[in-house]
């Protein structure tokens, strides 16, 4: 699973929210990505010379392209919500170390995501061993992904305003739905990985979460992107691991989050 | 043609290096570069004792270049001696250690140990890291306190030393002074300028640490601009750095004095940029007719 980047090729993108895009890209990084992955894309404004790290949302089943879905949220991702069919995209990837699937076997299993947390548990529930419980959950009700999500289990909707499934978060979701689980898997923003972290750790299941982090290199080098862990890590000697690379998933004890 | 330079009797094959922080210790880039390829690696700032670095956000981006305060997060010098030394040993190019401390004695234990590693070619000693508050950066702003620390390491050090100088002093060729009269046997230089950036909308600094360095493209002419007033003040061979984006900006370096130049945040925008530096130079060289590289040091027209 060696890394590349490559100028790839825009198959197509389309605004399924508000501020929410989502693109496909035909690339040879899909041939060995898996879920929880992520990739950088480089914008082309000389001015931003960052990746922009974006998860992996979902690999199309010839494994010749795939899916990001994100949120414009600043001058790299304005540029790549304007990139139509045929444009070139430059990508690095795929990186980091994705979802643990062979925790879920024979398990129970809470694949849980927020806002802009949701696309990668679309890749996980597709490739998941066994059939998941998809919570998920968003400010309103314009729910991106429920269709594609609700092909691979049953799908359970929280939203901050109460227009579409539970009014509340995930959390209020779970216990409103009366839900059970043996393992975790969660992808969003920090509030709801500590709630997930709290609830894990009462029930005494593991939580894998995902994390993000301002990142400059997306492979190890610049220590841009680090979690505070419970011990020292093997790598960087210190109570520090690396994001991108010995991330962006962890379980949820290893992490002081 | 002849790309190969020597610097303080250390021959490399090519001028182009790797700027300390911004490439690991080769193996994060040796997915993407041949390493074998590099006139050198420069690691990573190494110290006596593992750092764990200052807290996120460590890095922004800002017009033209990114802001870091890392705070030289580092393993310590034992677990860099037994797993990154042994990994660089692997290719056939120059090891040049980073080093850092907090005090006088930190800095010369690190140098005494890798004075064991005949692997390491060359040591650069960071004096010049604007995110940490102790010691560094202390070290690297004041003539006296840069000779006083210069003159101790070079005491200690087997291998040639090169001072890594700051830009953010009032007269650079004081600073490069300093340093070779107290025994440098080379300098390397930019390194980062201190910068802050606030998020307007949530009224925070960017960064954890508030302020940070500034690196990238943005830096660019001020690098240069040190590099050549540096290398008119000294006669020791100066490594230039700051904002190289292609072979282009690596020339201009050579151009105003520097022997060697280090690629650097541009790294992280183009994982394989040394490679293309060096190929590029190549290809200058072959336009203009240059056969020894060491031709393009200090050839800018004065007139």
């Amino acid at each position: 699973m060696r890394k590349q980047k490559e100028t790839a090729g825009v198959l197509s993108q389309s605004k399924i929210a508000p501020g929410i895009y989502d693109m496909w890209i035909e690339t040879g990084i899909a041939a060995d990505a898996r879920p929880g992955q992520f990739i950088c894309v480089y914008p082309r404004d000389k001015s931003t010379l960052l990746p922009r790290p974006i998860s992996i949302c979902e690999v199309r089943e010839d494994r010749r392209a795939l899916r990001i879905v994100y949120r414009v949220a600043g001058q790299g991702t304005a540029e790549f919500s304007g990139y139509r069919e045929g444009e070139p995209v430059s990508v690095m990837g795929p990186l980091g170390n994705g979802f643990p699937l062979e925790a879920a076997e024979g398990k129970r299993v809470f694949l849980m995501g927020g806002g802009i947390g949701v696309p990668p548990i679309l890749e996980l529930a597709k490739e998941l061993p066994v059939p998941g419980q998809i919570i998920v959950g968003y400010r309103d009700d314009r729910l991106f992904l429920k269709e594609d999500l609700e092909k691979y289990g049953r799908v359970y909707i929280a939203t901050e305003d109460g227009s579409a499934g539970t009014r509340g978060n995930v959390m209020d979701a779970i216990a409103a739905n009366d839900l059970q689980a043996d393992v975790i898997f969660a992808c969003g923003p920090m509030p709801m990985l500590r709630a997930i972290k709290a609830y894990a750790q009462e029930k005494g299941i593991p939580a894998y979460i995902s994390l993000e982090e301002h990142m400059a290199c997306g492979v190890g080098a610049c220590l841009g992107c680090v979690v505070k862990t419970a011990q020292v890590h093997h790598h960087t000697n210190v109570n520090n691991a690396r994001i991108c690379t010995d991330g962006p998933v962890f379980e949820a004890g290893e992490v002081e989050i | 043609m002849n790309t190969q330079i020597t610097i303080a009797g250390v021959t490399f094959k090519n001028p182009v290096m790797t700027a300390s922080g911004t490439f690991g210790s080769g193996m994060e880039y040796s997915e993407f570069v041949d390493l074998n390829q590099l006139g050198a690696v420069v690691t990573k700032g190494v110290a006596n004792v593992p750092w764990p670095g200052n807290p996120v956000p460590r890095v922004a981006e800002v017009y033209g270049g990114m802001l870091n305060a890392i705070g030289l997060q580092n393993p310590g010098i034992d677990v860099f001696l037994e797993r990154d030394i042994p990994f660089l040993k692997r290719f056939d190019t120059r090891i040049i250690v980073n080093v850092c401390g907090k005090t006088v004695e930190d800095y010369v234990e690190v140098v005494e140990r890798l004075g064991e590693e005949p692997a390491v070619s060359m040591l650069e000693i960071n004096v010049s890291c604007p995110n940490v508050k102790e010691g560094a950066i202390a070290f690297g702003q004041k003539a006296d306190a840069l000779y006083g620390i210069t003159q101790e390491i070079k005491k200690h050090a087997r291998q040639p030393i090169i001072m890594k100088l700051s830009p953010n002093v009032t007269d650079i060729t004081e600073m490069a002074r300093a340093a070779e009269a107290a025994g440098a046997d080379a300098l390397s230089m930019i390194n980062t300028i201190t910068g802050m950036k606030i998020d307007i909308h949530r009224r925070r600094f960017a960064l954890a640490n508030k302020t940070g360095g500034l690196s990238g493209p943005a830096i660019k002419p001020v690098a240069v601009r040190m590099v050549y007033q540096a290398a008119r003040a000294v006669k020791i061979p100066i490594i230039g750095m700051g904002g190289i984006a292609g072979a282009e900006d690596a020339i201009e370096f050579l151009l105003a004095g520097a022997c060697a130049v280090s690629v650097g945040a541009m790294n992280f925008t183009d994982p394989c940029l040394t490679e293309k530096v060096i190929k590029g130079i190549e290809s200058y060289m072959e336009q203009y007719h240059i056969e020894n590289v060491t031709d393009l040091i200090g050839a800018v027209e004065e007139s």
